[in-house]
């Protein structure tokens, strides 16, 4: 089962039409009382980090996900700026990130020549697998949709599970332990995204 | 960075189906939309482009119950244009679960849209659109909006350039005089534009062959290429058949 906190940014009716069709029960929350004890979390995103952070904070969906992850291990997966607001902070805004994931969020031009870089990066890209996880299953080299000018800069490099390279490689999926972040969309990466989302949706609570 | 070459089909909705125009005008229909979404996503497109052409000359909002039905079908990014002249309409949009917001008119007529708008919702989701047209010698430049009817101050090269500054994630070239002739795209105005602006560029307009995206895609950098009736018209008595290349299609086109 998963729960698909909708704090009005990002795709949630595409999640939601996704896991219907492969047959995995799902339910979007507003707040903190719809979501469904138990469920593994997704944390959709497309928009700036401030707005994103505030949005979360005042539906309450902030502590609400927070207490999942550090009290009973629940799954969690941040897409797009929804993985962003895993870290402590972002160059993009001033808010204070969830702080899940130790690290910042830093502009793409920032570690590698920036002024030649077309951004944002814009399109479809591969990933190569960093370190063996259960999210990234039968997905070395698959191809996924990108839509960001802001990376996550993790504080530990065993937290990277996937690098791109666009201009130089960036972190596209981080995690440890129950958290997760991915900075592509799989909700609009036809297989490789429905691939990624079925191996989430298998995971369970530590 | 060697990104794969986007290739976007670009469905314009009048009436509530789909049409395909020529020069902005004579519109087709060419079948509805939510059958065509399904369609591009068997066919696994790069991406979709959905314009809304009676919104703005109607003085009417986004049809938001469409796109929500077309962004929940959508398994790939959709751009979506039509009728939007606010950061409130565009923030909506984006919850709907669209990717990118499309401006043409509104932007055009006051920055400061782009620049609220891509506060709310990033950058990245926030495109600007310019209508071009030449002149009778195939000379100069002009930038129009309203469907074309509504010439704009300034050259395409300028306002690229302010749309890039206002925040603008994506800057859209809609070629008004080679829409739906199959006659191959402003390859010189791109490459203008392309040397002006660091956004990525998506193209439209005059699309005469997957072969001829390719290459304009491979020539100018960060440069995606979107096409209409090169998608759903088949032949020279141009039947109705939506279409797109296979991958293995993509890989053996010749280039250069």
């Amino acid at each position: 089962m998963i729960t698909i906190l909708d704090f009005g940014l990002g795709n949630v009716s595409a999640f939601t039409g996704l896991f219907d069709r492969l047959g995995v029960r799902c339910a979007a929350a507003k707040c903190p009382s719809e979501i469904v004890p138990g469920s593994n979390l997704i944390l959709p995103g497309v928009g700036a980090f401030d707005m994103a952070m505030e949005r979360l904070e005042k539906s309450g969906l902030a502590e609400a996900l927070k207490a999942a992850v550090t009290q009973t291990g629940t799954p969690i997966l941040g897409v797009c700026v929804g993985m962003q607001v895993l870290f402590e902070g972002s160059d993009e805004g001033n808010c204070a990130g969830l702080g899940l994931l130790p690290g910042r969020v830093v502009h793409m031009g920032e570690d590698c020549q920036g002024a030649s870089l077309c951004l944002p990066h814009l399109g479809w890209n591969t990933i190569s697998i960093r370190k063996s996880h259960p999210v990234v299953q039968g997905l070395d080299d698959a191809e996924f949709y990108f839509l960001h000018s802001y990376r996550a800069r993790p504080a530990r490099a065993d937290d990277v599970i996937a690098g791109t390279s666009y201009g130089c490689e960036f972190p596209s999926i981080v995690g440890r332990g129950p958290v997760i972040g991915v900075q592509c969309h799989p909700e609009k990466s036809h297989e490789s995204g429905i691939r990624l989302l079925q191996n989430f949706a298998g995971m369970s609570s530590a | 960075m060697s990104l794969r070459p986007r290739l976007i089909p670009c469905l314009l909705v009048h009436n509530g189906g789909l049409v395909k125009t020529t020069r902005f005008a004579d519109p087709k229909y060419v079948g509805d939309p939510l059958n065509a979404v399904r369609i591009f996503n068997e066919k696994r497109a790069d991406e979709l482009m959905v314009l809304d052409i009676d919104a703005t000359s109607q003085g009417r909002e986004p049809n938001y119950s469409l796109i929500a039905t077309l962004a929940r079908e959508c398994r790939m990014p959709l751009c979506y244009g039509g009728g939007v002249t606010t950061p409130d309409q565009v923030d909506r949009i984006v919850s709907l679960g669209v990717e990118k917001v499309a401006i043409a008119t509104a932007a055009l007529a006051d920055l400061t849209l782009v620049e609220s708008s891509a506060s709310r919702v990033g950058s990245q989701s926030v495109a600007v659109v310019l209508e071009t047209r030449r002149d009778a010698r195939g000379q100069l430049v002009s930038v129009h909006s309203r469907r074309g009817t509504q010439r704009i101050d300034g050259s395409a090269h300028s306002l690229a350039q302010q749309a890039e500054k206002a925040g603008a994630g994506e800057l859209v070239i809609n070629s008004i005089d080679r829409d739906g002739t199959m006659s191959g795209y402003d390859e010189p105005l791109i490459a203008e534009l392309r040397a002006c602006v660091n956004l990525p560029i998506t193209v439209v307009g005059g699309a005469s062959s997957v072969n001829e995206m390719l290459k304009i895609t491979s020539r100018h950098q960060g440069v995606a290429a979107a096409a209409g009736s090169l998608f759903v018209f088949k032949g020279k008595y141009r039947a109705v058949l939506i279409q797109y290349p296979t991958p293995s299609e993509r890989s053996t086109q010749p280039r250069g």
